[in-house]
């Protein structure tokens, strides 16, 4: 548990020390105060923060953690220093949750970015902290579903580029067109399209609303990618 | 203090590494050398627990590879063929960063840093970013990790490849040095590096052994095998093949005319020196004799005879398998 921490740490001053970090945060930057902007100051905008959160930030994430994401095991493959890292006294899931760790760490500092946007709201009335904090919620369990499901595409291969486009495609699908899909179907195939819906799990979380159906539907997505990317790194190994 | 047995790894229908068994005495530095292509990394990728064997056993210092794994990795430093390492880093970082990895404390953590980049030339450049280092200068980094928490064995990978003679004869004293009180295991395709470098050879090609041993006995066990005598004598070309045959203790000739001279290439039996017999020769023949001298036989030769007999087996073995 402690080389997580290691590991981890190394992470976060590695995106600091790199440009891509820098780059990921201006663009996060601008696209949500765009969204933010174009959903508040607009004649007959809401001040709240629910229009942007619907979907253009869930948009954002689908195509900003992916970029931040998909170095964390590509470009250690590609650098060959996978094997110095894998040969050092540290199990594979101790790798994958440092990593997973450091980028989640990351992530957070961008939802702290974030945090001016409530505060311009509160010009307008005041701000419910119940339902900013279940919003905060909502995004950390999102934005640790997205990391945890790129680092396991950035586990399966050197490219960076096919890292991201796969977790693109993988996170638009489920959190876009799952639920436009399970239309065309019946049955328990319907069911099982609509359960994996982020976006209508995302959904109640801007509303509100705390279901455990939702948390235990993040969480335990999470939990199934980070341990495809163990098993995908010990196979690896016998490669 | 490294065992293998029976070790085999195979990529698909690809043998790498054929039922190899050895083993390695602690200290000194082991030169493991072999072509390019001769399973030598893949062999030291299992030693370093970076991938698993097919079957068979590999252990150091009474761990097994395998299943503890953890314990091998305490004890073993490793340095990859192509010297990983993360460019955004300060060297100092680097360190740092491995040396948490392998659960060093913080006041071990320093005084392990001082100490390698002293022994390694790099005390001006820890602050320097990885990115910015010739390739020598990261040799060193990686040398640097790979010793930091004293390992009972260092194994390295190619370690000099890719630096120029200065860096090339440092890197070589630094593995010597290092023998003293670890056990190095180094491989190699430059057989003069493992002449240079090492007590102990295993010479494997086609991903089996084909001889092992101290250097002094790999030397004695090809100084067996027959040295070369050459003469250069004006005459004609027939007149000295002819006359070169009624010679004891032949074996192979050679006869090249150029300018008027003709170029006698002996390959002789045994220990056998047969300079005097040709000197004899020539001069009852009445031939000009301007050169006369033997040649060795050396370890080079003794080289690719059995990598090139090896690799031949191999073609064989998988034509029969086929």
């Amino acid at each position: 548990m402690r080389n997580v921490g290691v590991l981890a740490h190394r992470e976060l001053g590695a995106y600091f020390l790199s440009p891509i970090a820098y780059a990921v945060i201006a663009i996060f930057l601008f696209t949500s105060g765009l969204a933010f902007g174009l959903g508040v100051f607009t004649s007959g905008g809401e001040a709240s923060l629910r229009n942007m959160l619907n979907f253009w930030l869930v948009l954002i994430l689908v195509f900003v953690l992916p970029m931040l994401t998909m170095r964390l095991i590509s470009e250690e493959m590609r650098n060959g220093t996978i094997e110095t890292l894998m040969t050092a006294p540290v199990t594979d899931s101790d790798v994958v949750l440092g990593k997973f760790l450091g980028a989640f760490l990351f992530y957070l500092v961008l939802l702290i970015t974030m945090l001016p946007y409530p505060l311009l709201l509160r010009m307008y009335g005041p701000v419910d902290m119940k339902l900013l904090g279940c919003h905060y919620l909502g995004l950390v369990l999102l934005g640790a579903l997205y990391i945890a499901a790129s680092l396991f595409f950035s586990a399966c291969t050197k490219h960076q580029v096919i890292a991201v486009l796969l977790s693109f495609a993988l996170l638009a699908l489920m959190t876009f067109a799952s639920d436009a899909l399970a239309q065309l179907f019946e049955g328990w195939t319907r069911v099982v399209l609509q359960q994996l819906s982020v976006q209508s799990h995302f959904r109640d979380f801007v509303r509100g609303m705390l279901d455990t159906n939702h948390l235990v539907f993040f969480i335990s997505l999470t939990g199934l990618f980070l341990f495809f990317a163990v098993k995908r790194l010990e196979m690896r190994r016998w490669q | 203090m490294i065992r293998v047995g029976n070790l085999t790894k195979r990529y698909g229908s690809l043998v790498a590494v054929d039922d190899l068994s050895f083993e390695v005495e602690r200290g000194g530095v082991l030169g493991f050398l072999g072509p390019n292509g001769a399973g030598k990394t893949t062999t030291i990728r299992i030693l370093s627990c970076y991938h698993p064997a097919s079957s068979g056993s590999a252990s150091i210092a009474g761990f097994d590879c395998y299943s503890q794994s953890m314990e091998v990795r305490r004890r073993v430093g490793y340095l990859p063929e192509s010297t990983p390492l993360y460019p955004e880093m300060r060297v100092r970082e680097y360190l740092n960063f491995r040396g948490k990895l392998r659960g060093m404390g913080w006041g071990e953590r320093s005084a392990a840093i001082k100490r390698v980049t002293d022994r390694c030339w790099l005390t001006a450049f820890v602050d320097r970013p990885i990115g910015q280092l010739s390739k020598g200068m990261r040799q060193r980094v990686g040398l640097a990790d790979a010793i930091m928490h004293e390992p009972q064995v260092l194994i390295l990978d190619e370690p000099t490849i890719g630096l120029d003679p200065t860096q090339i004869r440092e890197t070589r004293n630094l593995i010597k040095e290092l023998g003293e009180h670890h056990t190095v295991m180094l491989s190699s395709h430059i057989l003069h590096e493992v002449e240079q470098t090492c007590d102990r050879a295993i010479i494997i090609a086609s991903g089996r052994i084909v001889a092992s041993g101290s250097m002094q006995e790999l030397r004695n066990r090809f100084s067996t095998q027959g040295g070369r005598v050459i003469a250069e004598v004006r005459a004609s070309q027939n007149e000295v093949e002819s006359g070169a045959k009624t010679l004891d203790g032949i074996e192979a000739l050679d006869v090249a005319a150029s300018n008027g001279w003709v170029r006698l290439a002996v390959k002789t039996l045994g220990d056998r020196d047969i300079r005097e017999d040709l000197f004899k020769l020539s001069t009852s023949r009445g031939w000009t004799l301007r050169e006369l001298r033997r040649e060795g036989a050396n370890l080079e030769d003794f080289f690719i005879q059995v990598t090139a007999e090896q690799a031949q087996k191999a073609k064989q073995r998988s034509s029969i398998n086929a």
